[in-house]
């Protein structure tokens, strides 16, 4: 099955400033993918250039079928309806999926009893989770995702947690640009962490929460083990027990997503 | 071509929506009601005077009310073909309106034809229309017609399709209030360069005339308007004609056949180079 998108070597630069300095990514079919990074640091202009509209300066995006986006900053004319915004990106995007389409993906987004509601008339939140439903349109390949949560409260944060997991059960594969690292260790198959225009670190949430050394708490007190990892405690606790001293507990320690994020990018 | 109409009818809606029409046709009928009264009251003064020396009074008082009516028809089509496509682009772009229409995705050439077949159909009905309902007006109170009908409507609709291709243009490069003025202040130059041609006609200065046809060939949505105005007394000529010249609205040129392939190839274009830019825009 082709990658639902690729991008390799993309550079991308404003004047004298580069957001972008060779970035390779991939998203394979019905993966999901958390893209983080701080401001600036050329996350949006990657999802921009990946939908086409954003010009690359060099390198290339392959996609592996159609996409669904939804912008950070979007707005939708205010005087449609959430179900005639649907239709008017159904015709756009030629889907046949008439309006049995519209109502499962507003029920989807929890916005089936509003569908008369006009845009104008909806809370922020509404509107995001209305904008992920237009993103669906037409059954995509990706959706490319920009900060889709930020003006969710906590219901609807997980509202669009439990509709990516089922998404990813589909065989969608979504790219979801977020600040929000918990969100993303939660749901996320890989993370890519992009500083300065460069992909700085990469690879599944577990694997950048690396071993961060193992805590024994003995008779004498808590004992650090800073260089250990997991396969190393049956050894310790044999030479703390050999050497006479009580054993009470032991920790792996792993940092979590959040300090490898703040290590790559620079942040402490 | 679907998606050109999906977006030709989404456009008009949203004018519908937002009260465009509503406020254009408010004033087009005070326009209208204001032209009646005008004509009514000029016809009563016409009649009381008659002919004189030869010049038929009711055909030069008719047909420079009617050039009276064509200017404001124009102006009111490019208010129209303003407000229809002024934030069409980087407005729309800078509002996050834009963005999600282009990702479904639909080329940028198919947006920017879909904008200007919604603006110009708009427009090019709407002076149409104002000007025949102004044709039957001057009618009705004033026996004279036109000497030409079809030619003037169809020239004073090219006319607002080529502003409206420069208004679309014009929303690719320039934020919403810059393109209004930019906008208006090119009609206010090809307003300049008909006024010029009729002090040319007056001075008999060839410089001045040349000053002006240049210019109505370059913003020929004047030389359009200009063939318009000298059509409706095309056939007239004596002392009558004479008169005529005289008026505020006289002394309009004739731009010759070439000039319809010439604003069709101009619109084109114009819309070559907004659909460049727009390709090099980063949204």
């Amino acid at each position: 099955m082709p990658d639902a998108l690729a991008v390799t070597d993309l550079r991308k630069r404003y004047g004298a400033t580069e957001a972008l300095k060779g970035v390779d990514l991939t998203v394979r079919a019905g993966e999901l993918v958390g893209l983080l990074g701080p401001n600036g640091a050329g996350k949006s202009t990657l999802v921009k250039i990946a939908c086409g509209l954003v010009r690359p300066t060099s390198g290339s995006v392959a996609l592996g079928g159609a996409i669904g986006y939804l912008a950070e900053l979007f707005r939708f004319p205010d005087w449609l309806s959430a179900d005639e915004l649907l239709v008017l990106h159904q015709k756009l995007a030629r889907s046949a999926g008439g309006v049995e389409e519209r109502r499962r993906l507003l029920d989807l987004v929890g916005l089936g009893e509003v569908a008369d509601r006009r845009v104008g008339a909806m809370s922020k939140g509404m509107q995001q989770r209305l904008g992920i439903a237009q993103a669906m349109i037409g059954e995509p390949k990706l959706l490319l995702l920009d900060e889709p949560t930020s003006a969710l409260d906590p219901a609807g944060r997980r509202t669009v947690r439990e509709l990516l997991e089922r998404l990813r059960e589909r065989g969608v594969a979504v790219l979801l640009n977020s600040h929000l690292l918990s969100e993303i260790e939660l749901v996320c198959d890989r993370v890519a962490i992009i500083a300065h225009g460069e992909l700085v670190a990469a690879g599944s949430p577990a694997e950048l929460s690396h071993a961060g050394g193992v805590e024994v708490t003995t008779g004498r007190g808590v004992r650090v083990f800073a260089q250990a990892t997991r396969e190393d405690v049956p050894r310790i606790v044999r030479e703390l027990v050999g050497a006479g001293e009580d054993v009470y507990e032991v920790r792996v320690l792993r940092s979590s997503l959040e300090d490898t994020y703040l290590e790559v990018v620079g942040g402490r | 071509m679907s998606a050109v109409l999906v977006i030709a009818g989404f456009a008009l809606r949203e004018s519908l929506r937002r009260r465009v029409f509503v406020v254009v046709a408010l004033l087009t009928v005070a326009f209208l009601v204001l032209y009646g009264l005008g004509v009514w009251q000029i016809a009563g003064e016409v009649d009381e005077i008659g002919g004189v020396n030869g010049v038929q009074g009711d055909v030069v008082a008719a047909s420079t009310l009617l050039g009276l009516a064509m200017f404001a028809i124009l102006f009111l089509g490019a208010i129209l073909a303003v407000f229809l496509t002024l934030g069409a682009v980087r407005g729309d772009a800078e509002r996050g309106l834009l963005q999600p229409l282009l990702v479904r995705p639909i080329s940028r050439a198919t947006f920017l034809l879909g904008r200007y077949a919604a603006a110009a159909s708009v427009c090019v009905a709407y002076v149409i229309l104002v000007f025949l309902g102004a044709v039957l007006i001057t009618r009705g109170f004033i026996d004279w017609w036109p000497d030409r009908v079809v030619v003037p409507a169809l020239a004073l609709g090219a006319a607002v399709a080529v502003l409206a291709a420069l208004a679309l243009a014009g929303s690719v490069l320039l934020s919403s209030t810059a393109n209004g003025i930019a906008v208006f202040m090119l009609f206010g130059a090809g307003l300049t360069a008909g006024l010029l041609g009729q002090i040319a006609e007056a001075l008999s200065s060839h410089t001045l005339a040349h000053v002006s046809r240049v210019t109505c060939w370059v913003l020929p949505f004047e030389a359009l308007y200009q063939s318009a105005l000298n059509g409706i007394t095309a056939d007239t000529f004596g002392f009558t004609r004479f008169a005529i010249d005289l008026g505020p609205f006289g002394g309009a040129q004739a731009f010759g056949p070439l000039l319809w392939p010439y604003a069709a190839l101009y619109v084109a274009a114009v819309g070559a180079g907004a659909l460049w830019a727009f390709r090099r825009r980063d949204l």
